[in-house]
This record gives C-alpha cells, sequence and structure tokens, in this order.
C-alpha cells in the first residue's frame, strides 16, 4: 500500500493556496446532482455539513444523538486557538504553526499544521458571523487568554462554555440548511459499517436506533466526523456514548488506522471517587492561567491545605518548566503529577491528587474577578465535590481526554480509501503526538469550514465520470452483503444470553487499559495488556447479556456494540505502542526516556506516522509508515524549561 | 442508603405505561443519579431483564440530553443543575422517588423515560441563526459588542435545549427555550438583520408544535439549569410584537 500525502510541492505559507487553485471545482448548477453522506453533528461533522450544503451538494447528516446539539464538542470548555496577534504580543500564523508542530512532539505534518495556522484566522471570522458570544473587552473587541504550550495569548473564548458556543453556531448553520431543504437529517441514526464498490466509499449501513431497523444509504462520498476513541479507557472525560465504532469500522473496511497509541490524558480533571464513577469531569486548562499548582514537599503530608505554609509546599511545575510554568503541555503536566503521587505526595483520598490553588489571584484580584472567568467551572466543581473552590484549592488529577490518533488521511483530508473524507478528532492529521489546549475546536472547525468544503469539490470534480456511471442504489450486494453482516453481529450479540453487564465489562476494559496502556507504558505491561483484551473479549462474547431485542430502542444493545469494538481495537492500540519503542508527546514508555524523566524521541527510526492496515480480528494489523519529513522546523528536545 | 424508586415504564410510543417500583441499594452519597441508575440497570442486565431506558450523554450537565422528572421537580431538587449532576447526598436511606419522563404533548414518549424532542430542532431550524455562508465573514474585530450585551447574549445562550422549562411548565410552554435563541441573537449586531423574522417564524413553528402559551408563571425559570431568565420571554414578546405591528416579520 502506497500511503501518498499529496502534501503540495513548493514554499510552506503558499501549498495550500496553491493547492486550492490547482483543484478541480465543480461547476454550480452541476453541485446538486452530487450526494454526500456527513457522519457525525460535531464542531466537525456540522461545519462540514452546512458548508457543503451551502455550496449546493445534497448532503445527508447522520447522528445517534436525538439532537445533532448533543455531540460532545459541546462539552468543551477553555477555547479556541487562532493566530490574529490581536494582542499584540508576537503571535502569528507562522508561530501558531511552530507551537503546534513542537507541541506535537515533532510527529505531525508540516504542511496540514500550517494549514490549520493559516485558516485558524477565518474561523474566529466566521463564528463572529454567526453570533457566537465570545467574550469582549469594554472596548468592545475580542478578548482573549493564554493556553498550555504557548507564550502568547491567542484563545478566544465564551466563559468556561466555549465549546458549547462554537458548536451551537455550526449547529444553528446546519438548522438553517435543514429548513431550507438543502440537508436531510437521521437522528438516532448509528453508522455500523462502511459500503466500499469498485474501492470507493460509496455508503454506510445504519441502524435506526428507535426501530432497529438496518439501512443503506448511498452516494458520492462519505464523511467521517465521529470524534474519538478515549472511553477504551472506560473513564474519560469524553461522553458515555462516545465511541469508536465508526472509524473502527471503516478500518475493517480497508481504511488505515494512523498512531491510535497518541491517547491525551489531560493534567486537571476532578478525581476518581468511587467504582460506580461513570465518567471523569474535565476542569479547563483555562484554570492554569491563574490557578497554581502543587503539593506538599514531604511525602504522607495529610495536613489540610490551609495548614501547609508557603515553605512546605512544592509548586512542581513552576519549579522544573520555569518559562511555561503552569501552561506547560498536557502531555509532561499530567507525567508532572502522576510522578509526584508516585512518590507519595498525593492529596486527597487515596493520594491521587494535586492541588490547582486560586488563592494568590482571589487575593491579588478579588473573587469577582475569578467568577467572571471561570464562574461556570467554578460552580460545576463545587457540585460534584461539594468543596468550595472559592475557599480551598481544587484537588485534580489527570485523565484520558483526547485521542490524537485516528483514521489515516493525506493533505485533502481523505482516508486512503477513495471518497472516504475523515475530519475533526477522528482523523489523525494535525496535533502529531500531543495536542496543544483550545486547539481541537481549531482543528474541527478547520476541517470542516475551511478545507473539505475544497477537497470534496476536487474529488467529485476529478472522478465525477466514474461517479456518475456509477448511480448506486442500496440494492447493490456489496450494501446487501453489509447488511446482512452489521444484523449478524447484532443478533449474535442477543443470543448470548449470558449473566454479566455489558458496563462490567467494559469497566475491565478500562481498568487493563489504564494501568498498562495509561500514562506511563512498558513492554512488559503492553504485552500484559495484549494477552489480558482478548480474554476479556473471549469471556464477553461467552458471557455478555444485552437483555430485549433488536427491533426497538434498545441500549443495552448499542452500548454492546460499541464494547465490542472497543474490545477489539484496544489491541490495535496495544500493538501501536509497542511498536513505538520511543516516548513521543503523549506516548511515554519508561523504557525511554531522558535522565530528568522527560520524553526521549528517536528521530533516526522512529520519525514516521504508523498507519495500520486490519488483517483480520486477532491477527497483528500490518504497519505501513509514512515518513515525516521537518523542512521548516527542526525536530529538537522538546523543553518547556 | 437504601432507596425505593417508582419508574415510569413504557415499551414504546403505543404502549400505555405504568410505574414499576425497583430497590436501589448501598446507594453512595456522591453518586450522581444517574450513576445509580446505571447500577439498577446493572442488576437487572444480570437477571436478563429489560434495563430501563434513559438519555444522557456528557454526563456534566451541557449536551441537555437528560431528562428526568424526579419526585415532581424536572432535573430533581437541587435546581441550577441538569439530572446528570444531581447527586445522592440530595437523598437519605429509606427515601421513595419517583422517576418519570418529561411530560408535554410536544415531546412524545419514546420508551420508559426516553422522549422525543426534535420539536426543539424543528424550532432552531425555523429561524434560529444567522444567514451567513462559510467564507465571507468580515473581520472579527470590525463590529465592536459593548461588553454588557455580550455577557447578556452569553446568558442567553447557555441554554443547553434539554426542555426542563417545557416539563415544568404546567401548560407546556416553549417559551423560555426558544425565547433564549431569539434574545440571544437579538442583543448582538450580528443578529440584528433577521430579528423580526426570527421571531415571528420561531414563535409561529413554537406553537405549530403544540407547545402550550405562557401564563407567567415562572416555573420554567425555576427549573432551568442554567438559571436562564425569564426577562428573556419578556424580551421576546417585544422582538415578536415589533415584528408583527411592524410587517418586517415577513
Amino acid at each position: 500500500m502506497n500511503l501518498d500525502s499529496r502534501t503540495p510541492p513548493g514554499p510552506l505559507a503558499e501549498k495550500w493556496d496553491k493547492r486550492r487553485f490547482d483543484m478541480k471545482l465543480v461547476n454550480p448548477a452541476n453541485k446538486r446532482k452530487y450526494r454526500v453522506l456527513v457522519v457525525g453533528t460535531g464542531l466537525a461533522g456540522a461545519s462540514a455539513a452546512a458548508s457543503l450544503a451551502e455550496l449546493g451538494y445534497h448532503v445527508e447528516s447522520f447522528c445517534f444523538h436525538d439532537s445533532p446539539r448533543r455531540a460532545h464538542s459541546i462539552a468543551a470548555q477553555g477555547g479556541i486557538n487562532s493566530a490574529k496577534n490581536y494582542q499584540n504580543d508576537g503571535d502569528s500564523i507562522y508561530r501558531l504553526f511552530y507551537d503546534t508542530v513542537k507541541g506535537g512532539d515533532f510527529r505531525s505534518r508540516e504542511a496540514n499544521v500550517y494549514r490549520l495556522a493559516q485558516v485558524s484566522v477565518n474561523i474566529i471570522d466566521q463564528c463572529v458571523a454567526q453570533g457566537v458570544p465570545f467574550a469582549r473587552e469594554y472596548g468592545g473587541l475580542l478578548d482573549n487568554r493564554s493556553f498550555g504550550g504557548a507564550q502568547v495569548s491567542r484563545t478566544f473564548y465564551c466563559r468556561g462554555q466555549t465549546g458549547q458556543q462554537l458548536l451551537l453556531g455550526a449547529y444553528q448553520a446546519l438548522s438553517r440548511q435543514i429548513g431550507a431543504g438543502a440537508i436531510h437529517l437521521h437522528p438516532r441514526t448509528e453508522m455500523l459499517d462502511l459500503i466500499v464498490i469498485d474501492g470507493r466509499a460509496r455508503g454506510i449501513v445504519t441502524r435506526d436506533l428507535i426501530t432497529g431497523k438496518i439501512e443503506s444509504h448511498v452516494g458520492d462520498a462519505v464523511v467521517l466526523a465521529t470524534g474519538g476513541y478515549g472511553p477504551v479507557f472506560y473513564l474519560s472525560t469524553n461522553a458515555l456514548n462516545c465511541n469508536v465504532t465508526a472509524t473502527y469500522r471503516a478500518y475493517k473496511r480497508g481504511a488505515c488506522f494512523a498512531n491510535p497509541c497518541y491517547t491525551q490524558i489531560h493534567p486537571t480533571c476532578i478525581p476518581v471517587t468511587g467504582d460506580h464513577q461513570s465518567k471523569l469531569t474535565l476542569m479547563s486548562e483555562s484554570l492554569r492561567n491563574d490557578g497554581r499548582v502543587w503539593v506538599p514537599k514531604a511525602a504522607g503530608d495529610r495536613r489540610p491545605p490551609a495548614e501547609v505554609p508557603e515553605g512546605d509546599r512544592d509548586y512542581y511545575l513552576e519549579r522544573k518548566y520555569p518559562s511555561y510554568g503552569n501552561l506547560a503541555p498536557r502531555d509532561i503536566s499530567s507525567r508532572a503529577a502522576k510522578q509526584v503521587c508516585d512518590e507519595g505526595r498525593g492529596v486527597g483520598d487515596g493520594g491521587r491528587g494535586v492541588y490547582l490553588d486560586f488563592a494568590d489571584v482571589i487575593r491579588g484580584r478579588g473573587e469577582g474577578y475569578v467568577r467572571e472567568k471561570y464562574g461556570n467551572l467554578f460552580d460545576m466543581y463545587a457540585h460534584i465535590t461539594a468543596e468550595d473552590p472559592y475557599k480551598a484549592p481544587m484537588r485534580i488529577y489527570p485523565a484520558v481526554h483526547y485521542c490524537m490518533g485516528g483514521l489515516w488521511v493525506d493533505y485533502e483530508l481523505m482516508s486512503n480509501v477513495p471518497g472516504l473524507f475523515v475530519l475533526g478528532e477522528a482523523n489523525f492529521s494535525d496535533h502529531g503526538a500531543n495536542r496543544l489546549g483550545a486547539s481541537a475546536l481549531m482543528q474541527g472547525l478547520a476541517d470542516g469550514y475551511f478545507v473539505v468544503p475544497y477537497t470534496m469539490g476536487n474529488y467529485l470534480a476529478t472522478h465525477s465520470a466514474a461517479l456518475m456511471e456509477t448511480r448506486v442504489s442500496s440494492d447493490r450486494p456489496e450494501c446487501r452483503q453489509a447488511e446482512a453482516e452489521v444484523g449478524d453481529r447484532l443478533r449474535r450479540l442477543l443470543a448470548v444470553k449470558g449473566k454479566r453487564s455489558v458496563l462490567s465489562f467494559h469497566r475491565e476494559l478500562g481498568k487493563v487499559m489504564w494501568d498498562d496502556v495509561g500514562m506511563a507504558r512498558t513492554e512488559a505491561s503492553l504485552k500484559k495488556a495484549l494477552e489480558k483484551v482478548p480474554q476479556i473479549r473471549e469471556e464477553f462474547w461467552r458471557n455478555v447479556s444485552v437483555p430485549g431485542g433488536g427491533d426497538g430502542l434498545n441500549q443495552s444493545l448499542e452500548q454492546a456494540n460499541r464494547v465490542s469494538d472497543f474490545l477489539e481495537f484496544a489491541e490495535l492500540l496495544c500493538h501501536d505502542a509497542l511498536s513505538r519503542n520511543e516516548s513521543c508527546g503523549a506516548h511515554f514508555r519508561e523504557e525511554y526516556q531522558t535522565p530528568d524523566g522527560e520524553a526521549a524521541r528517536d528521530d533516526e527510526h522512529y520519525c514516521y506516522v504508523a498507519a495500520w492496515e486490519y488483517k483480520g480480528v486477532g491477527k497483528p494489523p500490518e504497519l505501513h509508515k509514512e515518513p515525516l519529513v521537518f523542512e521548516y522546523v527542526k525536530p529538537s528536545v522538546r523543553s518547556y524549561k | 442508603m437504601n432507596l425505593t424508586l417508582h419508574v415510569w415504564r413504557q415499551s414504546g410510543s403505543r404502549d400505555a405505561g405504568r410505574m414499576v417500583r425497583y430497590e436501589a441499594r448501598n446507594v453512595q452519597p456522591d453518586m450522581s443519579f444517574l450513576e445509580m441508575l446505571d447500577v439498577v440497570n446493572q442488576g437487572l442486565a444480570e437477571k436478563g431483564e429489560e434495563p430501563i431506558a434513559f438519555d444522557s450523554d456528557c454526563r456534566e450537565g451541557i449536551c441537555g440530553s437528560c431528562c428526568l422528572m424526579i419526585n415532581g421537580r424536572a432535573h430533581g431538587p437541587e435546581g441550577g443543575v441538569a439530572t446528570c449532576q444531581t447527586f445522592m447526598r440530595n437523598f437519605k436511606d429509606g427515601d421513595a422517588i419517583y422517576v418519570e419522563p418529561w411530560r408535554a404533548r410536544a415531546f412524545p414518549v419514546v420508551k420508559d423515560l426516553v422522549v422525543d424532542r426534535s420539536a426543539f430542532d424543528r424550532i432552531i431550524q425555523a429561524g434560529g441563526f444567522v444567514s451567513v455562508n462559510t467564507g465571507g465573514a468580515q473581520d472579527g474585530n470590525n463590529l465592536p459588542v459593548a461588553k454588557p450585551d455580550q455577557e447578556k447574549a452569553m446568558d442567553a445562550a447557555a441554554c443547553i435545549g434539554c426542555g426542563a422549562c417545557v416539563a415544568a411548565c404546567p401548560n407546556s410552554s416553549a417559551m423560555l427555550f426558544t425565547a433564549a435563541k431569539v434574545s440571544h441573537l437579538a442583543l448582538l449586531p450580528q443578529g440584528d438583520p433577521e430579528r423580526a423574522r426570527r421571531a415571528k417564524r420561531m414563535v409561529t413553528r413554537m406553537d405549530a408544535e403544540g407547545f402550550g402559551d405562557c401564563s407567567n408563571l415562572y416555573e420554567c425559570e425555576a427549573a432551568c439549569p442554567k438559571e436562564i431568565s425569564v426577562e428573556f420571554i419578556a424580551k421576546m414578546n417585544r422582538e415578536y410584537l415589533g415584528a408583527v405591528v411592524s410587517g418586517k416579520g415577513e
């Protein structure tokens, strides 16, 4: 398999403009002849569907929720980056590009990242035009704040609910097109397979979650914007229903899955309180603008925080990384938190927590300042923990949050399966081995508003003859075959009639993944996971209990299906982690670290994208390497000291 | 603590439905209400019985999926939180808890505690947007927005579309939901060109969906997990009246 990124030649800053000029276009009158299926209605999916429909394509939009506005993009808190340099503090497109490549630990494709920085400027304009109520200064202009991994203030925000407002902007644009009849929305409809005909992605198989009906939908291209796979660890900051099914089934139909082991652990989440916990709640990175992270200097110091004097406190991020301090990037901050807890200096029950303290800023600038900037986040913390963060420091601990890995895509965001486009967190492309804060929102909207509307046209126009010739209908044997396979799997799940709930298997998988494949991985821990996961999977298919039938709303069946995919995908993730004998970004192999505990990359042997090809369940996948060439940013030791 | 739950079960939209009793044992105070239901459901699944169907997703009060009436109060006793943010420390050992879906003609029951809220999406589709295509926008700082206006717009825009306002209202009115979006966009210059049309169309759609009228009871505001103010209903009434009187709403 030849993975060609189709990156345009020429100077970095001109690549995207050049490609847009060289692309084939679809005549306005012809656009209506094409039908694009968009799966997922988060930031990337809603923005893509709306933009494609505005251009004149016929769009079918699918989401498994009851409404497009439920997508988990809604929960993103802190902000969205853009290289506007409104703050006059040295930002530029090039600097955002540089910070992102460095933040990704030199494991991303330069051209894609540059384009991301380039269009970031347009994203803010589009959102403002839609009525997104970004925070403003008193003069009426847009306000900014800082985020981890950056020394400039380039993040635009809406209190602590930026994801919500950006998603609502895209959802509203989507709604306008639905109201106009340009998009046909299928809510409560879950994609369960990809249909490939003559080597091209031509459709999807879905299940109607209300009636249970399994059906094929066909068109000229498929866009997957189905998010990340954090819940393979069971506990994460993701929503309960986030899953890997759409991208994993596409992987089984030939789409390479790239860098699955790059899973980001966010340093500031509310710690686990018990076995019943269903998810971990994120406390936005933006809090680290004003909060100071610390633990007691002495192991076993159980004094309440107010009784620990300054001299006995270790502000370890400020100590270890003077120039970034509390705004050190996520992978580095998470490992630092784990390290101090492993040393016995953790706080809270169970010693798995560190303090995020606002006493200094409350003293210096008043409670009103903090309330205005972070109000809803403080309320959320208080509700969940029954503690008052205005009076005592927040307790936080790292948690699984984001997935840099995803389906492999080229410069045009198309998979190695022609006609399959992958956007947002579902693809692997822009964040390398570690994503900087406030960049997921940026990437989702960049892909949906400003990339795929062009590249989709290029694909459709280039292959119009082939696409028009085979006007595909859902009677095709490939559709019937895929429908049968989907139905079969669901029937098998219902037929097991075992004794254990789906949830118990999901928890068990999550525990293995967190313990053995979490913040710190070793060859031994990964091999252990690779032994345990198939065992859990084997028992799942022998002993899971999925009550009810397939002909109506059956949440157990939905969850069982998603967990059955996690039980296969987990192996791919472990495999990827085991084959990457270096530490980079969020992937930390204890055998490969510097003397002071930082990630030790091996650029000579591992400077590539690991794109995996499916070879069968339980069989090792085949590795295809896309070499990464850095012409503009020289890979260096990634220091935030 | 041990609790007795009385939960609405309804096998489908055509089933009459009934309250069924369940025991919730060993409930910890720091469990959320939905985590408590998860445990009950796990027990049912292990016995091969159909678990209680309910919508939830983010479990952090922002997606608007979760929608339970708990002892007759939308989202439970706390106020200012969604169902997923209601914790069991609000209850004590031996309590009986009544768990029901949102009840409104415009929100038909799908199964058990799951209802169809697509009426809300149709209201937004009727006009809850600014008509701007991707790509033509001016620089974000070209249009200054006074900070107080932005803050108020953000207050209105914080609506999560859960429908608690409808469920709490004796008339099942959707005024607070519709008013939140109308007000958000009416407060910002970007929304100005279409203000009249938006108000008229969204209210017309809201009425067509079968929601009731507003009689100023303010149950909506009391139930709203984002504490959205009824002042936005007053604002929408002015927007709507203005649209009708001026004729600009066509």
